[in-house]
């Protein structure tokens, strides 16, 4: 029973003991900004591998997202003969909800865990002590960058998600159902708010940008540099990239739209 | 060169996204339409808002004309105070203009049709609108028609 | 040049060095040798700073390593070249790139000079032709040498090689021993060679240092510890299999396991 509780204790001492290098390490990359901005290229090239190799997967997902969201409203509501809401139902969802948490979790598996492995691999390779040897910091070379990189990425792969969705949307409820065009646009600018809606979801993106950079980064750096250790690494960023993608979802939703 | 691919691809990358954020602000959302181009405030004062809500259409003859900026509750006539803000270009509404809470469909959103008056001044900034009409309210809509038709069976 | 005083180093609860003492002589090749897992690149993390002792002291350069703001322990890095067992180049540059990157970072030389002393370095350990290669093009030996090269490359005063024998065909063994010993003697370097590879590491190291189980047991010139009365030196410097460090890891008594069921 004792021993019990011992290990509970353990688990939790490991925990706050791990948040706070965690924390530490964001500082660290924090501080490197400046590093980054005197370097654009090393900004460059890790948008390239973060963002656009992301591009086509988040476009894709978002097409097709909205044109389900588009076959199911159609057939929800027509049965209440309000199928010109559809605008509003698919727009509203996509930039809301669906963009910012659907784009997050496709990042945090495309781009997060590739994160993870890349630099788990550069230290089970030696390639950051090697760094430090050098008298070059790798978290201000080699994780900072990344960091912003993941951190402007998202936000506009979010963009581009639920764009993409109403698109979608569009394509499945007016080319295929014959909904009014003209309703499904004019419902959707009548009742989506741009502060409200679209600046919220923004917001919702931009901390998930951060949540996401930061475990994955962290993560990586933190692997046990061993083949097993890194595919463990990978693993753990997923899955706790989504969690912290939902709970976060949840409590910022709260947040802006009220619980009261 | 691989570089220069490089630095390509990101700007055109950025540059899309750039174009989706553009296409949710205007095509998606109401940012045009709310777009302050200027716009002037009037009061009204109403017995029962019966679910209107901040940001809620005003509307004169069908077509929007500005929003309601705030509600609150007028402590002194135990009323709905509500603010209207209309857009600058619909500067010469007669003072005398009513405004009433409609409901868009049968169960859409509430929001305040006005109907213009005849005079000649026109609404300020600050002015009040007089002549108000109240939300229908379904409950006492229901009781008004149950009480005229008993009276009628006596 | 770099002096170790008293050094203890535990991981868990294994001391992994346990109060030792050690002078690096300036311009002299430096052996410490001992058997796998006695902590030997440990040693290396701790002279480079990377890993901070339990207690004693390593003073580099009279400089006391643990001591040092993060900024003069990086100026005091610059001057030192580390070789890693694995070359630790980096995997999304080509060679030039891997070697032009510390002198990118560190200095304000123009193009033009920054690919004259990268060719300098490349043509040192002779393998200037391979310089538009990726790492993965690399053998092992190459890498090595590349990764050498770049150790160079800020010119430093001393360079500590972790196990740079290990894994080599008998081809590139001779290159990397025959380039350590004439680096050493052309450059006028301080070396530090971490290896158990006896018979390579003998042939150019002025002075040994022998290591196990976390003390130092042998020291000495090659020719000192080869007549040394030691019976573990004599076993490890010959490489017998049975001796005072026993070929069976400690067990019980074999018939009776075999009975035992």
């Amino acid at each position: 029973m004792i021993i019990f509780f011992q290990h509970i204790g353990q688990a939790c001492l490991k925990s706050i003991e791990k948040l706070g290098r965690a924390s530490l390490f964001f500082i660290a990359i924090i501080s490197s900004i400046g590093y980054v901005l005197l370097r654009p290229n090393l900004l460059i090239k890790q948008l390239f591998s973060v963002g656009v190799l992301t591009f086509w997967l988040i476009a894709i997902s978002g097409l097709f997202v909205g044109m389900v969201l588009g076959l199911q409203g159609v057939y929800t509501l027509s049965t209440f003969g309000a199928e010109s809401s559809l605008g509003i139902m698919v727009a509203a969802s996509l930039v809301r909800e669906l963009g910012p948490v659907v784009g997050a979790l496709l990042f945090a598996g495309r781009a997060g865990s590739a994160l993870t492995a890349e630099i788990g691999l550069m230290k089970a390779t030696e390639q950051l002590s090697g760094m430090e040897m050098m008298a070059i910091d790798p978290l201000k070379y080699i994780i900072a960058p990344r960091f912003f990189a993941g951190f402007i990425s998202l936000p506009l792969l979010v963009a581009i998600f639920s764009a993409m969705g109403i698109i979608g949307g569009y394509l499945a409820g007016v080319e295929l159902l014959h909904v009014d065009s003209g309703a499904y646009w004019s419902q959707m600018q009548a009742s989506i708010d741009f502060d409200a809606d679209i600046v919220n979801g923004m917001i919702k993106s931009i901390i998930f940008a951060w949540l996401v950079s930061w475990i994955a980064l962290f993560e990586g750096y933190d692997a046990v540099p061993t083949s097993a250790g890194i595919s463990r690494a990978t693993t753990r960023t997923v899955v706790n990239s989504s969690f912290a993608i939902l709970i976060f979802d949840f409590l910022l939703t709260a947040l802006m739209f009220g619980v009261a | 060169m691989q570089y220069k691919w490089l630095e390509i691809s990101v700007g055109l990358f950025v540059s899309v996204a750039i174009a989706a954020l553009f296409f949710l602000a205007l095509q998606v959302s109401n940012f045009s339409s709310f777009q302050d181009k200027g716009s002037y405030t009037v009061i009204a004062h109403f017995e029962n808002i019966g679910g209107l809500k901040e940001k809620a259409l005003v509307s004169m003859a069908g077509v929007p004309i500005g929003r309601v900026s705030s509600i609150r509750f007028d402590t002194e006539n135990y009323d709905a105070l509500v603010n209207i803000r209309i857009d600058a270009q619909y500067n010469n509404l007669p003072t005398d203009t009513s405004a009433s809470i409609l409901t868009a469909g049968l169960l859409g959103d509430k929001y305040i049709g006005l109907t213009p008056g005849g005079l000649d001044e026109n609404l300020q900034e600050g002015d009040t609108i007089e002549l108000t009409q109240s939300a229908l309210v379904l409950e006492r809509l229901i009781s008004q028609f149950l009480f005229n038709s008993s009276d009628k069976d006596d | 040049m770099i002096s170790i005083r008293n050094l203890t180093f535990s991981r868990g609860n294994r001391k992994i060095f346990d109060n030792i003492s050690m002078q690096i002589m300036p311009h002299k090749i430096t052996a410490i040798m001992g058997p796998s897992g006695t902590g030997k690149t440990t040693l290396l993390k701790l002279i480079g700073g990377q890993l901070k002792p339990d207690s004693g002291t390593i003073l580099v350069n009279d400089q006391e390593i643990h001591q040092l703001s993060r900024r003069a322990l990086y100026e005091l890095r610059k001057k030192m070249g580390m070789l890693f067992q694995s070359g630790a180049l980096l995997s999304d540059m080509s060679v030039y790139d891997n070697i032009a990157f510390p002198i990118r970072e560190h200095t304000k030389l123009t193009k033009s000079m920054i690919r004259t002393v990268v060719l300098m370095k490349l043509n040192a350990v002779g393998l200037r032709g391979a310089r538009d290669l990726m790492p993965s093009e690399l053998s092992g030996g190459m890498a090595r040498r590349i990764a050498m090269a770049r150790a160079l490359a800020l010119d430093p005063e001393m360079i500590l090689y972790d196990e740079p024998f290990t894994g080599q065909d008998p081809i590139s063994l001779a290159v990397l021993v025959k380039l350590i010993k004439t680096l050493n003697q052309t450059l006028h370097l301080t070396s530090i060679v971490v290896s158990h590879d006896v018979e390579e590491t003998a042939s150019i190291a002025d002075y040994i240092y022998l290591m196990s189980e976390g003390k130092i047991v042998g020291q000495g010139s090659p020719e000192e510890l080869t007549q040394s009365d030691s019976e573990w030196v004599q076993q490890f410097m010959q490489g017998q299999a049975d001796g005072p460090v026993p070929f069976h890891y400690p067990a019980d008594d074999f018939s009776e396991e075999l009975f035992a069921l």
